[in-house]
């Protein structure tokens, strides 16, 4: 499961948060359960922030760090279809 | 989860979006109504103008503070789901003309406080429609808005006459509850209907803390974020006075999401009126800034270690490039030579050299600092 390859990838590199979380955020209201999604930045908050983001929307961090000095967050997106669906 | 048609209770629960700031009183706004047994959501608004996150990312000497989004971490202490929205585009209209006006500084906080309560009335109703149209899918609505608003807190805003013209300009009219001030402010539909009870509310007023700080200490709340004053840049007087700067050299009231980004690092300096010099003090400013030089004119030391800097506006002549180079040698390990090398490169990729005296302190006039008070 850690090495689940990503099926999206999400450059959020030279933005600052909160705006790789928004960038985040808004991706993931078009995938489907079960998908893997990839978010590369710089900003190293988003260490912090992503994984919060994910935690707080019940899906699932599969392994975040850093490659080539770019900062990378691999998440799966759970989707409780019949409780918890977004919003907008 | 749930796909065959459900009976809905018989007394469904409440719903409340609440606006969260990642300050104290909207983390308190949140508890208090929670301890009702109100389900809370949160959403926050990105004006490109909040202080949190970015100034910590960019500066080295705020590493050791944790670099956390504060609306997050707050969300994630409260148990609630946020939802971030970007309104940097639509807030312009809020900075540039605002009906209100500002306060001490650039900061429109009677019309940002109604323009954010406007944009969550629009997900109350866009999520009150979604619940209707699809109520076999689970999609639920919200009934109410909840702020951390305390009457007669900074910012100014928050006075007892600014309360009801929040609510009504915003469209949320009574369904906009202020848990923390409730008692003191006429009763709203939830307490109307008995969503919440108006009694376990408080009447919070006033710029003491205390009462906020008691109550933080009962809900068991230990770790939290004071912004000082207010939650943006706007309250901020040299970030306020850049801004101004910007508008008055471009001759037109306007900015994109990168000027304003740009006025949060470095020192910004005006030799002439035509450019401005952006000079990062420290490293992980550098490395920002590295990331505009595609975009913008930058000055480079050869022969010594210095910053990086980019020139916001073009040179008339060698001169004036000359002139901005000693600028810059002023604050690098070269101030002391004889001469410095810096390099001048062009977006388009050309770039010349330049050979130059680093100006003294003294030969850097006051008046070409932007936005501080005392030099940087
Ligand atoms: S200080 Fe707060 S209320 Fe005032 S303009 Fe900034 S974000 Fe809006």
């Amino acid at each position: 499961m850690k090495s689940a390859v990503a099926d999206y990838q999400l450059d959020a590199c030279r933005l600052l948060c909160p705006l790789p979380v928004i960038k985040t955020q808004n991706r993931v209201r078009e995938l489907a359960h079960g998908d893997v999604l990839e978010v590369l930045a710089t900003d190293p908050g988003v260490l912090n922030d992503v994984p919060a983001w994910a935690r707080i929307n019940g899906h699932q961090v599969l392994e975040s760090g850093r490659r080539d000095g770019i900062i990378f967050v691999r998440l799966q997106v759970v989707r409780d279809t019949a409780v918890n669906s977004p919003h907008q | 989860m749930n796909s065959s048609p459900a009976t809905p209770p018989s007394t469904p629960r409440r719903r409340a979006l609440a606006l969260v700031s990642g300050g104290l009183d909207s983390m308190l706004a949140v508890k208090v109504i929670q301890a009702q047994g109100v389900e809370v959501e949160g959403v926050n608004f990105f004006t490109g103008f909040c202080v949190e996150g970015h100034t910590h990312a960019i500066r080295e000497r705020d590493r050791k503070k944790p670099k956390r989004n504060n609306a997050l971490w707050v969300a994630e202490q409260l148990g609630i789901k946020l939802h971030i929205v970007d309104i940097s585009e639509e807030y312009k209209d809020v900075v540039l003309n605002p009906k209100h006006g500002y306060g001490a500084n650039m900061n429109p906080c009677l019309d940002c406080k109604i323009f954010m309560v406007n944009q969550a009335t629009l997900m109350l109703d866009k999520a009150r429609e979604l619940a209707d149209t699809q109520v076999q899918q689970g999609e639920q609505g919200f009934d109410f808005i909840i702020t951390g608003e305390v009457v007669g807190q900074r910012p100014k805003s928050q006075l007892k006459w600014t309360m009801p013209v929040i609510a009504r300009q915003s469209g949320a009219d009574d369904r906009l509850l202020r848990p923390l001030s409730a008692k003191i402010l006429e009763p709203t539909l939830p307490e109307r209907e008995g969503w919440v009870d108006r009694s376990q509310l408080h009447g919070f007023s006033g710029r003491n803390r205390k009462p906020q700080m008691e109550l933080a200490r009962q809900f068991g709340l230990e770790d939290f974020a004071q912004p000082a004053g207010g939650c943006c840049f706007l309250t901020d007087e040299a970030y306020s006075n850049k801004l101004v700067d910007l508008w008055q050299a471009r001759n037109k009231r306007d900015y994109e999401l990168d000027d304003i980004m740009l006025l949060k690092v470095g020192r910004h300096l005006r030799p002439r009126p035509h450019f401005k010099l952006i000079i990062s003090r420290e490293e992980g400013e550098g490395n920002f800034l590295e990331g505009y030089r595609y975009q913008f004119p930058s000055l480079e030391l050869v022969s010594h270690g210095g910053p990086l800097t980019l020139v916001d506006g073009e040179f008339a002549s060698t001169e004036e490039a000359e002139l901005a180079a000693a600028i810059v040698a002023r604050f690098s390990q070269g101030r002391s030579a004889e001469r410095v090398e810096v390099q001048y490169n062009r977006p388009g990729g050309v770039s010349q050299l330049l050979s130059v005296r680093p100006l003294s302190p003294e030969e850097v006039p006051q008046d070409w600092y932007l936005g501080e008070k005392r030099r940087g």
